[in-house]
């Protein structure tokens, strides 16, 4: 079983499409997984039937020669998508019995492909967060470290956790200020955010509509491309999805980066990152460089104003997004006298603190007298941000980052919401960019916790992206295994 | 009080001197469209509750709004037809609010950058005279869901059939100065989308509704604190609003009080208005542009096509029936409010005496439709056969007299009016020798009279031709009488 389980994603298809494994002996390996690891709290929903139903499913293809890209291969799906006829809560009390009668684009896209579903993963509620932490469910745990609890990351923790614990062997995520990458850092994954617009946001539960973009958690960077091949593409029902064929992206995870152009940027080597993470960063530059690649001093000059920007922008979209979350046609109602009062209980019993303090602040930006003085400022330094980028890219292909200013914390631990935002700080300016950015491991801090880097390419040059990161991972050779989960 | 019947509309004479009034109008019209703005989802009137709703409508959980082409082209050419600016890129807005109906908490609406800037209108008034109403802007919004309250003693119905139809919000300009002016601007406005079919105008349906601002000030001084009146479907209630409410203003203002800024409504039983909410109430809507939706932007050329394809418009229209058939220009602009009626018309008055078809259409048939209380095309009298009844009364064969009876005749059988002369035999006697001998008839019988006359008493010549006439049970050719009856008494 524990070899079927080694495979990763790329070697699982070839292995299934090969008739070396079945689909059903690959998912009922995954079911169990996720059975021994539930102590991470990763699964907020298991469809154990239909993942066998799906797995035979595949099988037949698989031996009908008939199999799609993904034939056969068992992942998971964060709740912020929603999935048909299966429980879809956003891990928010409000939608805790929703179920929808639709299927998301992205997710109707993998199973067209071939894939099959495990269930529904845990994230920060209306993923919001960075710790998974304000999941109504409870805390998720990073499978790294044996004796301590720490998080996995959000708000796409539960993904991150059940990949590095290989309880799925990849999984969805949605990314917003950094809700992919930040968490694949933690845990020791790939997590790619696609440029804003590559993949369709419908039936994607929305937090904030201008920034929010699903993409693949994963074990490699091979795996990402596999995986985003399936998810991405235009959609007529969403009007900011971008109407261009993305090319297959496992044409280009050999070109190599000769003669390619990486910028770093000298705002994001400031004080507050720890010494492992900048070690790490200068060892993933020396890499890039001796495999070919022209280092360029790179400046992003706005790039102070990102989070204070994204902190506007994001809540004031999210305070009007959740507006429909109102007891009225859906999810949990509290009766009460008066439309006033249900509205008050409903919402005030299910959201959590988090949700409203977001939903506060977005509604504060946006009130009558400092709509103009925050929400177009923040729009304006959004503009800014963006032009940063452009700029840099007239000189560079890609810019190198650390992932994040720090490996993962303790839960329970960071109480301070502004010191909690501070996570997203590397991830923030590509997200306000729309930019596509990808975080992969590349080693292990002096506790044994998960380091991630971060490349970022110009808009839709996923192509780019991948071949650049395959690079950096096979130059690195990461090849820890998450093994602190509680038997 | 004589001094009132003096007064003209949109005044009001105090205690302290003569007010004016000051109103603008939002009118929300519906455009006429299958589906709704964001959603596939039907648009149709009247159907049950609940029918009409796509996933979008309800706001499940990820859904996302797509704008329907269709409807934006509506819009593009309703501000053709005002003479406005369009604006080649546009914005739509969330206006956030939280309401049962309106279930994604905010409307999608338009707020700083509308598809439509300025324009105007030339509005008819009843007096006959024009006015110009400035048009300030036109927007595309969604419509809310309904709320019915009288279900249930403590429950609330929501019924989420109209929930993002589409509707165009016509902003005037506060260029109006009387409820009647108010009443012939929405008239025009309601004649206009109808003619370019963008919008249905039926009011009692809902698809066409004005919010009045209302406000008073001496003349020549600063515009007043203005009162908003919501949703009225009726031009007689809008005139009847506005009346009542800037005369409850002036009552104010001439008794030391001031006008509070707020939101009313009109009560239809009492003919008052009431208030809804304060200003202090007022929602703060936290306009901020939909990030679900791109702007909409359009090429030069394309506005142009929209351009070529206008239907000729009330205006040009009127211009052309007063130079092609050589009615009064108050005629015409009675004729050229519906398109419906221009078309009647056009068809009837083809080839015939213009000022007559024009008078037996207002007068005559528009009097009997509303005696009978039907609407314009419930009318049992075809545009043909209107035309062939002025013919028979521009070539004689009838009497006007007649033709009224002939009329009358058509209301109720809806046969042509030849077939019912011919069935009556009311054909006018036109030949000499049967008039001469109703003549000498006539002479016979009033030997009298006619020395009277003869001596010099020329007012009698009425009477002899009535008579005539009247012999003739009225189907004698007067002209032929007069004639022929001067002959004979020389």
């Amino acid at each position: 079983m524990s070899e079927l389980l080694d495979l990763n994603l790329v070697e699982a298809s070839k292995a299934l499409k090969n008739k070396k494994i079945s689909s059903l002996e690959l998912t009922n390996a995954y079911l169990k997984s996720i059975s021994d690891t539930s102590s991470l709290g990763a699964y907020l929903e298991i469809v154990e039937d239909k993942a066998i139903r799906m797995a035979k499913e595949s099988d037949k293809k698989l031996i009908d020669g008939t199999a799609r890209p993904l034939e056969g291969i068992p992942i998971g799906i964060k709740d912020m998508f929603c999935t048909k006829d299966i429980k879809t809560t956003a891990s928010s009390k409000i939608l805790e019995n929703f179920i929808p009668t639709y299927e998301s684009t992205v997710t109707q896209n993998l199973w067209n492909d071939g894939a099959v579903i495990l269930g529904k993963l845990s994230c920060d509620e209306f993923a919001m967060g960075s710790s998974n932490e304000t999941a109504a469910k409870g805390n998720v745990i990073n499978p790294w470290l044996k004796n301590k609890k720490m998080s996995p990351g959000g708000s796409s923790g539960g993904s991150a956790a059940a990949v590095a614990a290989r309880s799925a062997l990849a999984a969805t995520g949605t990314d917003t200020g950094g809700s992919i990458r930040q968490p694949a850092a933690f845990c020791g994954i790939t997590g790619l955010k696609p440029t804003y617009g590559r993949c369709s946001r419908w039936g994607i539960v929305a937090f904030s509509s201008s920034l929010d973009q699903a993409g693949p958690l994963t074990r490699t960077v091979s795996d990402a491309a596999l995986m985003l091949n399936s998810m991405a593409g235009y959609d007529q029902k969403d009007s900011t999805s971008a109407n261009l064929i993305m090319p297959d992206l496992m044409n280009y995870l050999d070109k190599g980066i000769k003669g390619k152009k990486i910028g770093i940027p000298k705002e994001y080597t400031q004080d507050g990152i720890s010494e492992d993470i900048v070690k790490f960063y200068d060892k993933s530059i020396d890499l890039l460089r001796d495999e070919g690649a022209e280092i360029i001093p790179v400046s992003l000059p706005h790039t102070k104003y990102a989070l204070p920007a994204y902190y506007i922008i994001a809540p004031a979209e999210a305070s009007s997004n959740l507006a429909r979350y109102d007891g009225v046609r859906y999810g949990a109602r509290q009766e009460a006298s008066s439309l006033d009062k249900m509205y008050e209980l409903t919402r005030g019993n299910g959201f959590g603190d988090e949700v409203k303090r977001r939903i506060m602040i977005g509604t504060y930006v946006l009130s009558s007298g400092y709509y103009d003085a925050y929400y177009l400022k923040a729009q304006k330094v959004r503009r800014l941000i963006k032009e940063d980028f452009e700029n840099v890219y007239k000189k560079v292909d890609y810019i190198l980052t650390p992932s994040t200013p720090t490996t993962s914390f303790e839960l329970g631990k960071k109480q301070d919401p502004l010191i909690m935002y501070l996570n997203d700080i590397f991830t923030v300016p590509a997200s306000l960019a729309g930019l596509p950015g990808i975080s992969l491991p590349v080693g292990l801090d002096k506790s044994g916790l998960p380091i991630g880097i971060q490349l970022i390419a110009n808009s839709f040059d996923e192509p780019g992206l991948i071949s650049t990161a395959r690079v950096l991972e096979r130059s690195i050779g990461f090849n820890f295994i998450a093994d602190g989960v509680a038997k | 009080m004589s001094e009132t019947s003096t007064l003209k509309p949109g005044h009001i004479q105090g205690e302290t001197g003569l007010w004016e009034m000051v109103i603008g109008l939002e009118i929300h019209a519906q455009i006429s469209s299958k589906s709704k703005l964001f959603s596939g989802a039907s648009a149709s009137f009247g159907s049950e509750a609940n029918r009409n709703v796509s996933l979008v409508d309800a706001a499940m959980p990820g859904m996302l709004p797509v704008i329907n082409e269709f409807c934006v082209e509506q819009a593009v050419k309703t501000g053709l037809a005002l003479n406005a600016k369009i604006n080649n890129v546009s914005v739509f807005d969330r206006k956030n609010y939280f309401y049962a109906d309106l279930p994604q908490g905010y409307q999608i609406s338009q707020f700083t950058k509308p598809i439509v800037g300025e324009g105007e209108v030339i509005v008819d008034l009843d007096d006959g005279e024009q006015t110009t109403i400035g048009i300030e802007r036109l927007h595309l919004e969604q419509d809310a869901g309904k709320s019915l309250h009288d279900k249930h003693p403590t429950k609330s119905y929501i019924d989420l059939n109209r929930t993002g139809v589409a509707l165009m919000e016509i902003v005037s300009k506060p260029d109006i100065r009387s409820p009647q002016e108010a009443g012939s601007y929405v008239k025009k406005i309601r004649s206009i989308l109808r003619y370019i079919g963008a919008c249905d105008g039926n009011m009692e349906e809902g698809s066409l509704r004005a919010d009045c601002n209302v406000s008073v000030r001496k003349s020549g001084e600063e515009f007043g604190t203005r009162c908003e009146i919501k949703n009225l479907n009726s031009i007689r209630f809008i005139i009847q609003a506005i009346q009542s409410e800037a005369e409850r203003q002036v009552e104010i203002l001439e008794t030391g009080g001031t006008i509070d800024q707020e939101t009313r409504l009109f009560d239809t039983s009492t003919g008052e208005t009431r208030s809804m909410r304060s200003k202090e109430d007022a929602h703060d809507y936290r306009y901020f542009p939909d990030p679900d939706l791109l702007p909409l932007e359009f090429t030069e050329s394309w506005v142009q096509s929209i351009k070529e394809k206008l239907p000729e418009l009330p205006d040009s229209l009127k211009k052309r029936l007063v130079q092609d058939f050589g009615i009064t220009s108050y005629d015409a602009s009675i004729l050229v409010e519906e398109k419906d009626y221009v078309d009647f018309y056009q068809q009837a008055a083809n080839g015939r005496d213009g000022k007559l078809t024009a008078n037996w259409m207002i007068t005559e048939l528009f009097g009997a439709l509303k005696k009978d209380n039907l609407s314009f095309l419930e009318s049992p009298i075809t545009s043909e056969n209107l035309g062939e009844l002025v013919s028979l009364i521009s070539n004689g064969t009838i009497s006007g007299k007649i033709a009224k009876e002939v009329f009358s005749e058509m209301m109720k059988s809806k046969k042509s009016p030849s077939e019912i002369v011919k069935e009556k035999g009311l054909e006018q006697v036109s030949d000499d020798t049967e008039i001469l001998k109703l003549i000498d008839q006539v002479i016979s019988n009033n030997q009298e009279k006619v020395t009277e006359y003869l001596g010099g008493k020329d007012k009698l010549f009425g009477f002899f031709v009535g008579q005539v006439m009247k012999l003739s049970q009225g189907k004698a050719n007067p002209g032929i009488v007069n004639k022929l009856l001067k002959e004979k008494l020389k």
